[in-house]
């Protein structure tokens, strides 16, 4: 499959007309994780975003004395990296290949500059991040409400 | 002895075998050979620690071995923190089996979807032992297991060899983990964005913590699943388990005698209220 369409086979993607898509693929590289791969650090700059194909990564957050803790498992279809839709900004967490992965890495100044340049695509790239978003602090408040604490 | 009388008296079963589960969840197999206790996947007992209490518990095990009767219990209060410190040989109370119990006639023929979070996988086990001895009765069958950290997983053992199998797909993730876990992370809600489904074709069940079980029934619906195809076992405090009693009121059902197992759409108008 090339690039393009696995461009076009990824949520990310789902409504971009042709030309969209063509555009960001100017953006776009195909890259493999091997299996334990660092992907990103906390801290380090968010200048990319990674369409996940196959694989699974987890987003780990290290706790002083306690290690890293893992938090939320993503996988393919899922969107790596939320932060690079702001300029200058930082990695949160850590994110960590658990399986071998495959993914679509976008530059996030290209994209930026895409997203600039049209504003239709710019919508919707910025609707999909929010739906992610979205589904993620729905997904944290229920772990964040511990509910199987003394269930029965 | 009429029906109702007997259905009021406990009776009295030995344990054969106390398996812990984790810190505080307990697995106790009751010997009924004497009396096979027949029962449908989803349905529960009264149990009755001696001079403490009762309390609605779901049947775990195998519905097919009427002879072996099966509990998996969390010591949360005085009645299951006496439940769970019983040991081979000890005898407690059984009345039942009560309520309505997981529709797996409606089921057939469709893809079936078991979400369980926490000890919500105890009354669903027995359904998946159901669909697994009558697999032809289903197409696709998908065990999705949530737990609070690695060491809250219930039935360790068995998830690994259904998460084996071929004839049923098993997820299981917990909501928290250090890096020695290799399994997934993530609430069980989440789960269901890693299956495929057909929502014309799916029927799901869904057990665990109500608040668990609202974030459930959200993505089931956002995924296409209509209500009525959307089952829930609910828990209220039950005494009688008759409904006579109404401890376990849920506006006009009882839970323990309309339930615990009710369907979505029929809960719906009071699933979403604070206070039903």
């Amino acid at each position: 499959m090339s690039d393009l369409d696995l461009l076009k086979s990824h949520p990310f993607c789902r409504g971009l007309s042709e030309q969209q898509t063509q555009a960001l693929l100017a953006a776009a590289r195909s890259v493999h994780y091997p299996e334990g791969a660092v992907i990103f650090r906390e801290g380090g700059a968010a200048n990319a975003v990674y369409l996940l194909l196959t694989g699974r990564v987890v987003l780990e957050q290290h706790v002083p004395g306690k290690g890293d803790v893992q938090l939320e498992n993503l996988v393919g279809g899922d969107l790596l990296g939320l932060s690079w839709l702001f300029t200058g900004a930082r990695w949160v967490l850590d994110a960590r290949a658990v399986e071998a992965t495959d993914c679509i890495v976008l530059d996030a100044a290209k994209v930026h500059a895409l997203m600039n340049a049209d504003a239709a695509l710019g919508l919707a790239l910025a609707q999909h991040v929010i739906m992610q978003l979205y589904q993620r602090l729905e997904r944290v408040r229920l772990q964040r409400l511990d509910v199987y604490r003394g269930d029965r | 002895m009429s029906e109702l009388a007997s259905s009021m008296i406990p009776a009295p079963l030995q344990v054969v075998s106390a398996r812990r589960e984790s810190a505080d969840v307990v697995t106790l197999t009751l010997d009924a050979a004497a009396q096979p206790h027949a029962f449908e996947p989803g349905q529960f007992n009264m149990l009755y620690a001696f001079g403490v209490g009762e309390a609605a518990i779901s049947m775990s095990g195998e519905p097919a071995n009427p002879e072996l009767i099966v509990h998996t219990i969390r010591s949360v209060g005085a009645v299951s923190a006496a439940l769970s410190k019983l040991g081979p040989g000890d005898v407690l109370g059984v009345r039942g089996p009560f309520g309505a119990p997981w529709p797996m006639n409606r089921a057939k023929g469709n893809d079936l979807v078991l979400l369980a979070g926490g000890l919500g996988l105890a009354p669903l086990r027995p359904a998946v032992y159901h669909a697994l001895a009558h697999r032809a009765d289903y197409r696709r069958v998908f065990l999705l297991a949530g737990a609070r950290s690695p060491s809250d997983l219930l039935f360790r053992e068995e998830l690994a060899r259904w998460q084996q199998s071929q004839q049923i797909t098993t997820l299981v993730t917990v909501d928290h983990a250090n890096q020695d876990w290799k399994g997934l992370v993530g609430v069980a809600p989440a789960l269901l964005a890693r299956i495929e489904l057909e929502p014309l074709r799916t029927v799901a069940f869904v057990c665990g913590p109500e608040l668990m079980m609202r974030f459930s029934v959200r993505e089931l619906l956002r995924r296409g699943i209509a209500e009525e195809r959307i089952y829930l076992s609910m828990e209220r405090n039950m005494k009688c388990a008759l409904g006579f009693c109404g401890h376990c009121q849920y506006r006009e059902s009882f839970i323990c005698k309309d339930g615990p197992v009710l369907s979505y759409q029929r809960i719906q108008p009071l699933f979403w209220l604070k206070e039903a």
